[in-house]
């Protein structure tokens, strides 16, 4: 039997399950993965700003405490924390485990960054322009999977550090290794993916991001578990977590986390496998461990997605508050004096909500009160910082120059960094491999 | 009578680009055929006019009894320049669960 746990579900994710999982969860492997779509371009312009950099800013934090667990219990690390500088990455590990007096092997996998490789005629998949009009580039890093890490798996190092690797190919890498499973096995490949889409995000099949009081109870969120799986050589896995961790696990967690983020359940793509999720089998075993089996698949696109980033300007925020009889009015009138002074400035793409009324899912849905306070948000996005730094100043005016009453103004300004996606052809993407040990 | 889907199935969104995916599954699976008969695309469609602009796809899962929608041009751009509070659509699963049928 195989088990993997799952210790990081997103960069900023908590610190402490992955120290429990990997103290007490009797592991082969502890993944943590800690990449989004925008995260690895803003690692670039860290690496860009400092080379020694680019790597998940999180890294040194999470490794003191997780090396010397790791080492004592022969627990083997595959991560993305590379970011955008796997290598830096390994160097950085290696100088902690000198200072904590271990001794450690790292293999850094490095040839997801692709920028060089992209050209202005490209497409893109999310409006087939070309990337030309898309502006300055910032980063473009291909989506790779097991094939790049299984050769770092072989070195025998006990950290592996990766850039951009699909997320389920994080866990999958280890079965193949483990079992000895060939790219012919298909439905095993798939089966692999399947465990670790539902392991990926950590905390969310343990009930994280599930609770909905009275309808949907979890126990003990505040010291939500990490999941674990036991797989099998057939690829037959069982998710549990730590006895008497926080959260839950039954078919109702990990059916969401099944179908999250999947555009096409029937032909899942990760640079291993196209699975279908449509032969998946789940059966509750016993309380907080449920079976999975029966993913199948088939090859591997031929192509790889890369994520590219580009310069996408600036946005500028402000907020303001109105409370008692009349809120909602006072801040609509709010909002339509700020509509009016900045439209005078051809500020084109605004957006305005009301706190509290429509401001997440845009609209309410026929439901109809007075809330008690309403809270004004204006946001516009423009092409300088200086532009967009109008935006707040506008809203804080508000205070001697709009309705009345209005109290608890902010401004934020932030730089965008876009995403856009294009397909290359897998051949174009070479892996390399690096040790750095001591 | 009707009542809110919120009543019968729970959800969680996600999102890739600018498209929003949204799952619902019953607490009950019994309710998943009556499901697929009640919460079409064209019902989905209309219940969230305004939010999806482009095309709704549904694909059936009767393994799991689960439904999943994929709903394009729905996030005011996508996670990293959209103008929204909730860039991701996160909170659009519960958007979904107040459809009545």
């Amino acid at each position: 039997m195989l088990r993997i746990g799952s210790g990081a579900g997103f960069a900023g994710d908590r610190l402490e399950p992955a120290v429990l999982l990997a103290e007490q969860g009797k592991l082969d492997y502890l993944v943590l993965e800690c990449l989004a779509e925008r995260t690895i371009a803003l690692a670039q312009r860290r690496k860009l700003q400092n080379p020694a950099l680019g790597y998940d800013s999180l890294l040194e934090k999470r490794l003191e405490l997780l090396l010397p667990i790791l080492k004592k219990n022969g627990v083997r690390l595959v991560t993305n924390m590379g970011a955008a500088n796997p290598v830096a990455a390994a160097e950085k590990i290696v100088e902690i485990a000198k200072r904590q007096g271990i001794a450690i092997k790292v293999a850094a996998v490095t040839g997801d960054d692709v920028l060089e490789q992209m050209h202005p005629e490209q497409r893109t998949l999310e409006s087939n322009e070309p990337l030309s009009v898309y502006g300055q580039l910032i980063s473009a890093n291909a989506y790779i999977g097991a094939e790049a890490l299984l050769p770092a798996l072989e070195t025998g190092a006990d950290i592996i550090v990766a850039g951009r690797v699909a997320d389920p190919s994080l866990f999958l890498a280890p079965m193949m290794h483990h079992y000895g499973w060939s790219w012919q096995e298909q439905d095993k490949l798939a089966q692999g993916t399947v465990i670790g889409h539902l392991l990926e995000c950590a905390g969310q099949i343990t009930g994280g991001y599930f609770a909905d009081p009275g309808k949907k109870d979890v126990p003990g969120l505040a010291e939500l578990g990490f999941p674990f799986a036991d797989i099998d050589q057939d690829g037959t896995a069982v998710i549990s977590k730590i006895e008497g961790t926080g959260g839950v696990i039954h078919l109702g967690t990990v059916k969401e986390q099944l179908l999250y983020e999947v555009t096409n359940p029937y032909a899942y793509l990760t640079p291993d496998s196209t699975v279908d999720f449509s032969s998946v089998r789940l059966r509750e075993i016993s309380p907080n461990r449920v079976e999975v089996s029966g993913g199948k698949g088939k090859e591997q696109p031929a192509t790889l997605k890369v994520s590219v980033g580009y310069h996408a300007g600036f946005i500028g925020e402000g907020e303001i508050s109105y409370g008692g009889s009349h809120a909602r009015a006072r801040a609509q009138l709010a909002g339509e004096v700020i509509c009016e002074r900045l439209a005078s400035r051809s500020f084109s793409e605004i957006r305005v909500d009301y706190i509290g009324s429509n401001s997440v899912h845009r609209t309410s849905f026929g439901h109809q009160h007075e809330p008690y306070e309403a809270r004004l948000r204006v946001a516009a996005k423009v092409s300088s910082q200086a532009e967009a730094e109008q935006v707040g100043e506008e809203v804080e005016a508000l205070y001697t120059n709009g309705p009345a009453g209005g109290g608890g103004a902010r401004k934020y300004v932030h730089e965008v960094i876009g995403i856009v996606s294009v397909l290359i052809p897998r051949d174009q993407v070479q892996t390399q491999v690096t040790i750095r040990e001591c | 009578m009707k009542r809110k889907l919120y009543e019968l199935a729970h959800s969680r969104a996600g999102d890739k680009g600018n498209t929003l995916i949204v799952s619902v599954i019953p607490y009950q699976e019994q309710d998943y055929e009556m499901l697929c008969e009640k919460v079409t695309v064209d019902a989905v469609k209309e219940h969230l006019q305004g939010i999806v602009a482009g095309e709704i796809v549904r694909y059936e899962l009767p393994n799991i009894c689960a439904l999943q929608f994929v709903c394009s041009r729905a996030l005011l751009g996508g996670v990293t320049t959209s103008l929204g509070m909730d860039t991701h659509g996160k909170s659009l699963s519960y958007a979904l669960l107040e459809m009545e049928i």
